[in-house]
């Protein structure tokens, strides 16, 4: 008899008909069961698709959170600059002035640029931008004051700064009102981070939830084949071989649960398109809804596998050296 | 191929099961291991498969200490044992042909390889044309012969059989020993345990009794007596 550690490369120089060389026979192993660990999924269907389904909604419910998260980042990417002051001149200021205002303010060494916007310019964007444009019809003459949009250099862009400058605007005779426009894209940003928080703690917690449904069901798995275990360590099994099914199970699990949460999320993005871009058109945008690009997916599908395997790997570690043959 | 010294093996609890066990069995040899229940027998030949550790004293199989096999080598030390059960433990959510071919499939055999393995041992316990069928449509003779075909598929040096003939009648008794001795007479060596004194009478091989976990040799002549 050989000795075991010797086992393969012996038997191998013996005779060409003993067992492949150990890293051959690894490899089929591994393609037997992966082919094979498919097929018992397979001829569960409604079980198995039950618990896929679980997965993958509980991983839908964040990622597509985060998908309109995303989206709603790209609506508020046109104010995504740095900070911004407009003037409004008084109404009696007429487009001639305020241009001279402007070449006056532009003097100052606080100001990196100032743009003018004449009284016919903001009307023109007035009815663009805002969905009233109607309104402005029914008016004889323009209401609108002319605006000086400035961008203050980066030094003064601290809010300190910022207040000083806009104080010191604030009390030139042609400025009716100087509006900081930081504060409600601040408000927005701060909103929408508590948003992305929120939604991580809610994947965090979901994600811990596929985990246990996974873990469980690979546990509930071994323990219907315990004897089936048994029979194969009695013959020589070991311990990795009779953890790869289980974790090839787990793989599959998560592979099929991320591909049907990508699915659900493809599903629901594509009946809120619809309603959004009629909404967006109602205020006169052209935004439409993007669904999931190709980094989201990534994330998704990769996350989904992580789980999947260290779901069964721990049900696996925990429950497989219980069974031993006595 | 075995060689037990002074060994003791002692349950906890303080249920002594073997005391004092000293036996060799050769390369080749084939043995029969008797004994009332709850002699040590199912004892003997867990030690011997590594599923007990001995308390005291040495247990060789082919010169490795048994009881000094680290959890990572047992599966290997397995293969070389083929062993077969009273209940057969089948697994029946699969063939004939897939239980047979598990021993191959877990020492990383090749497909081709496989089914001629197989086909030859199930040719040799004569249940070739039954290679496609559930185990739980076999008899419990079948069933057996199922059990030995998976236990010398991959050709292992040593045959350990726990009561094969445990459930089968006189003749298919026979029957199963005889395929026992074919195997023996092409060199491996088998030890059974058995309480099925005629059978063992009849076959007229070494003999070791077991009572109340000492072990003595007997002639196949001196049973019974």
């Amino acid at each position: 008899m050989n000795q075991p550690s010797q086992t393969s490369s012996q038997r191998g120089a013996a005779d060409a008909s003993q067992p492949a060389s150990r890293f051959t026979a690894y490899m089929i192993n591994h393609a037997q069961v992966f082919i094979s660990s498919l097929g018992k999924l397979y001829r569960a269907p409604l079980s198995n698709l039950m618990t896929i389904a679980v997965i993958g909604i509980a991983l839908a419910f964040p990622m597509g959170m985060m998908v309109l998260l995303q989206n709603m980042q790209t609506v508020s990417g046109g104010w995504n600059g740095a900070t911004q002051i407009s003037l409004f001149t008084k109404l009696n200021i007429n487009d001639e002035r305020a241009a001279k205002v402007g070449q006056r303010l532009r003097l100052m060494p606080e100001i990196e640029s100032l743009h003018v916007l004449s009284r016919e310019e903001a009307m023109h964007e007035f009815r663009s931008l805002s969905g009233f444009g109607e309104a402005l019809d029914v008016l004889e003459s323009n209401p609108l004051p002319a605006v000086l949009i400035i961008r203050p250099t980066t030094f003064h862009s601290t809010p300190a700064q910022v207040a000083l400058l806009v104080e010191k605007l604030r009390s030139l005779p042609e400025i009716d009102i100087a509006q900081l426009d930081l504060q409600w894209v601040k408000r927005l940003y701060t909103m929408m981070e508590i948003g992305e928080r929120g939604i991580l703690v809610i994947a965090a917690l979901l994600a811990l939830a596929v985990l246990l449904t996974i873990g469980n069901t690979i546990r509930l798995d071994i323990q219907s084949r315990r004897d089936e275990i048994v029979i194969v360590k009695l013959i020589g099994a070991t311990n990795a071989f009779i953890r790869r099914p289980f974790l090839y199970t787990g793989f599959w699990y998560g592979l099929l649960g991320g591909v049907f949460s990508w699915l659900m999320i493809e599903i629901s993005l594509g009946l809120l398109a619809g309603p959004v871009e009629q909404l967006a058109g109602l205020y006169g945008s052209s935004f439409t809804l993007t669904s999931m690009n190709l980094l989201n997916t990534l994330i998704l599908i990769t996350c989904s596998l992580a789980l999947g395997l260290c779901g069964s790997w721990i049900a696996v570690s925990r429950h497989l050296h219980e069974i031993e043959p006595a | 191929m075995i060689s037990f010294q002074n060994l003791f093996k002692r349950y906890p609890g303080g249920h002594d099961a073997l005391s004092d066990i000293c036996f060799d069995l050769d390369d080749g040899e084939m043995a029969f291991l008797t004994g009332h229940s709850g002699a040590g027998k199912s004892t003997l030949l867990k030690i011997i498969s590594l599923i007990e550790k001995p308390t005291r004293g040495q247990a060789l199989l082919n010169n490795v200490n048994l009881a000094r096999v680290s959890r990572r080598r047992i599966p290997f030390m397995r293969r070389n044992i083929g062993i077969i059960f009273q209940d057969h433990q089948l697994l029946f959510d699969r063939t004939v042909f897939d239980n047979v071919a598990l021993p191959l499939i877990i020492a990383g055999y090749r497909h081709q390889e496989v089914g001629s393995r197989v086909r030859a041992a199930l040719d040799k316990v004569g249940l070739l044309g039954k290679e496609k069928q559930n185990p739980i449509t076999l008899s419990g003779g079948e069933q057996q012969r199922v059990g030995i075909a998976r236990a010398v598929v991959n050709k292992p040096p040593l045959l350990l059989a726990d009561e094969p003939t445990g459930n089968l009648d006189p003749e298919l008794s026979w029957e199963i020993m005889q395929l026992f001795e074919s195997f023996n007479q092409v060199g491996v060596s088998v030890m059974i345990a058995s309480h099925d004194i005629e059978l063992i009478k009849k076959m007229d091989h070494r003999v070791l009794c077991l009572s109340h976990g000492q072990l003595s040799e007997k002639t196949a002549q001196e049973l019974g007596e």
